[in-house]
């Protein structure tokens, strides 16, 4: 293989090479590899699994809802049902998702390097992964919990009758693997790049793992210790969040969200990295303003630390603690506007190819921003009073997490599926998932601002019969997102044996991990590859390519 | 397959991987116990009233266990620092000298706990002991860690010495950061919990 420099827009690797699918063959070379490729198909597998499981919580509490009577659920199993929902979703599948998976795919390959800085830790950081969800299916199947997934006390402390040390242990261990993870990024982010790679030729997905791995070193440790003090109070009867004993609740509150407000960033930072990725792929340009959208990452962590205490403007702090956190409430909205007014400016006169990747990030970058100007309604101390604890809020985060995070996860993992298996997907199916998901999702959550607004309290499983209407749509909507979301993993599935092989570039993008073969050798990198060009250098390739028609 | 500075530091920041590696863990730990610090200091000014330290608990000891652990620390340097200059057995007894004084720190804090609830001082007493606990608690779990990871290198793991010399080395110096941490969480522990 001859050597590769940015602008040989190669078609075809070289054909039946060995490559780490198929270099070593047993199940104990996959579960004991220190391959960072291998570790990422491990998560791949395992947070699809926990994908579904969630998911099927949702299902139940959509059918649940389609009526105003509690018919098909007693009260305590509904409360269970969220409870699932919630922990499984958010600690099992949003925070992992794209740095476990994609992060572990392609993070070393975009910087040239043949793995991670430590290896063995990274697969730690799997099995930490597995034992916690392990624990946590232990919990689900002898009987849930049913305290929400914020474990507020006193009740999870005293007055619930269900697991809740068995779950938040799950949670106290999945929040090592995170940890274990974000050090390994950093480290690596660090150490590894290849010769000429400096940090402004970082690919902005780069930029923002390495941010939100701050996030995840710096805040779990947080949660770690408050889920160890809840445990430890529910174990052996301390008060310290209390009351009766001169405790207080409230500092649980704190503390719990110190952590869960940045852990919204871990799940939405990597996300705004892959839209980042897609919009130059797609636009074949330059990101606009490359400087902003990489320090505007590095932004959202620092501030994210900041705002916390929104969660808690019904919770009894005072109102000056109030408005100072309302107003850094607003703040954190900048940086990730200038990063959605960035994109925009590189879709500006582009010409834009509507591959199912960028269908996901147009859809992204609206859904995110209703999610995200939802979130300034709800930083406003006036209107939060109103829509506290309402279907309002259910539908703002469900915006960020699942039009932001999941939009962005599934633009991700059809952009790399080729890098990473080596076969083309069915374009025809997978355009119309995209099109299900995003009807879908509107439909199923754009219902829920409305049934907010009118005072719906969320976290019940019998209504008012008012709000009937809305609700057969959400549940409707529901249905059409789960179709959605079920044929990627048919047609995916199906590209594994019959796709289209791919080649070494079949998007025609720029960035280390389009020089190498698909899917990628063992270390990755035949030769090690010296940088001398920008990230998203578009325009010079097109000239290149203009030039000797090899396209 | 070769992982760049993995061994040698690189020459323009002077760290090794590992040593990156265990300040980021340390800045995760600074996380973990400054949470602590901080729910003591809300509990502490929301209360009516708050028990003096030293009327509660034994300054003495903890006096004591102070100058073990510090030693300790001075005990980890002079171990690397033998391992350094290739006296590996001097080096080993040193590292033995540690572990005798993270095993002294553990039965002395094992005295105050028996002692505490030989008066029925539970955890559960009051908000202070529940701090007390959950703090020097956790922080006597990271002692326990400490005496597993240089049981390991003083015994079973020191044969790396003569196989990998400067990574056995690397890793004297990154377990002895982390134990230095562990050391300076008690120098703040004793003057808040036992002094304040
Ligand atoms: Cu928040």
């Amino acid at each position: 293989m001859s050597s590769l420099t940015l602008h040989d827009v190669r078609i075809t690797g070289a054909e039946g090479s060995r490559n780490y699918i198929n270099d070593e063959y047993g199940a104990l070379s996959w579960l004991l590899t220190k391959d960072h490729k291998r570790i990422a198909i491990l998560y791949l597998i395992s947070i699809t699994i926990m994908f579904l499981l969630g998911g099927s919580f949702a299902v139940i509490m959509r059918v649940e809802l389609l009526t105003p009577e509690g018919d098909l659920l007693t009260s305590d199993t509904y409360n269970k049902m969220f409870t699932l929902h919630g922990i499984v979703m958010i600690f099992f599948f949003l925070i992992p998702v794209i740095p476990a998976i994609l992060g572990n795919f392609i993070l070393p390959i975009q910087l040239g390097a043949k793995d991670f800085a430590f290896p063995k830790i990274n697969l730690l950081s799997w099995y930490l992964y597995i034992f916690a969800a392990a624990v946590g299916l232990y919990v689900i199947i002898t009987g849930g919990v049913d305290t929400g997934w914020t474990f507020y006390t006193p009740f999870s402390t005293q007055y619930s009758n269900t697991h809740v040390i068995g779950v938040t242990f799950a949670g106290f261990i999945a929040g090592f693997s995170s940890i274990l993870t974000g050090l390994n990024f950093i480290v690596t982010i660090h150490r590894m790049r290849a010769p000429g790679l400096t940090w402004y030729r970082l690919p902005l997905f780069v930029w923002a793992l390495y941010a939100t791995s701050v996030v995840m070193l710096l805040a779990t440790p947080v949660l770690a210790i408050t889920l160890v003090m809840l445990m430890f109070e529910r174990f052996t009867g301390i008060g310290i969040f209390n009351p009766a004993i001169g405790g207080d609740p409230v500092l649980y509150q704190h503390m719990f969200w110190f952590y869960s407000h940045p852990a919204v960033y871990i799940m939405i930072l990597p996300a705004m990295g892959v839209a980042s990725e897609v919009v130059a792929a797609f636009t074949r340009k330059k990101i606009f303003g490359y400087r902003f959208v990489a320090f505007s990452s590095l932004g959202i962590a620092f501030l994210g630390f900041l705002v916390w205490a929104h969660h808690l403007f019904v919770a009894g702090i005072s109102v000056y603690s109030a408005l100072i956190f309302a107003f850094l409430s607003f703040f954190v909205a900048v940086p990730s506007a200038i990063k959605v007014f960035n994109w925009t400016a590189t879709l500006y006169k582009a010409s834009v190819s509507w591959a199912t990747p960028m269908l996901y990030i147009l859809g992204f970058i609206g859904l995110f921003t209703i999610g995200g100007v939802t979130g300034l309604f709800l930083a406003a101390l006036g209107l939060d009073i109103h829509v506290h604890d309402t279907y309002f809020v259910v539908a703002h985060f469900h915006y960020v997490m699942v039009g932001g995070t999941v939009m962005a996860y599934l633009a991700g993992i059809h952009y790399w599926w080729p890098k990473i298996t080596g076969r083309m997907y069915n374009e025809f199916w997978a355009r119309l998932a995209a099109l299900l998901v995003f009807v879908g999702f509107n439909l199923t959550f754009f219902p829920q601002f409305i049934l907010g607004y009118l005072g719906m309290p969320r976290r019940y499983h019998a209504y008012a019969p008012e709000f009937q209407v809305l609700n057969v749509m959400s549940t409707a909507g529901a249905s059409i997102l789960a179709v959605g979301y079920a044929l990627p993993l048919i047609y995916l599935g199906f590209s594994l044996r019959f796709g289209r092989k791919a080649g070494v570039n079949p998007w025609g993008a720029v960035g280390l991990e389009w020089t190498t073969s698909s899917p990628p050798p063992k270390h990755n990198f035949e030769e090690t590859p010296v940088v001398t060009w920008d990230a998203y250098d578009y325009p010079a390739m097109m000239k290149a390519v203009g030039e000797t028609q090899n396209v | 397959m070769e992982i760049p500075y993995n061994v040698a530091p690189r020459p323009d920041t002077g760290l090794y991987n590992a040593k990156l590696g265990i300040w980021l863990f340390l800045a995760s730990e600074v996380m973990l116990f400054g949470a602590l610090f901080s729910s003591l200091i809300l509990l502490r000014s929301g209360a009516p009233s708050w028990p003096r330290g030293w009327e509660e608990l034994n300054v003495p000891l903890a006096t004591i266990n102070t100058f073990v652990l510090i030693f300790s620390s001075v005990a980890v340097v002079m171990a690397w620092a033998n391992f350094r200059l290739g006296q590996f057995s001097k080096g080993r007894i040193w590292l033995g000298v540690t572990l005798l004084c993270a095993a002294g720190f553990m039965v002395i804090k094992g005295f105050e706990y028996a002692h505490k609830f030989h008066l029925h001082h539970y955890p559960s007493t009051s908000n202070f002991f529940a701090i007390y606990f959950v703090m020097t608690g956790l922080h006597g779990l990271h002692v326990l860690g400490g005496v597993v990871v240089f049981g390991y290198f003083a015994g079973p793991g020191s044969k790396m010495y003569f196989s990998e010399r400067q990574r056995f080395i690397n890793r004297i110096e990154v377990a002895g950061l982390y134990w230095h941490f562990v050391d300076l969480v008690w120098i703040f522990l004793f003057p808040t919990l036992y002094l304040l």
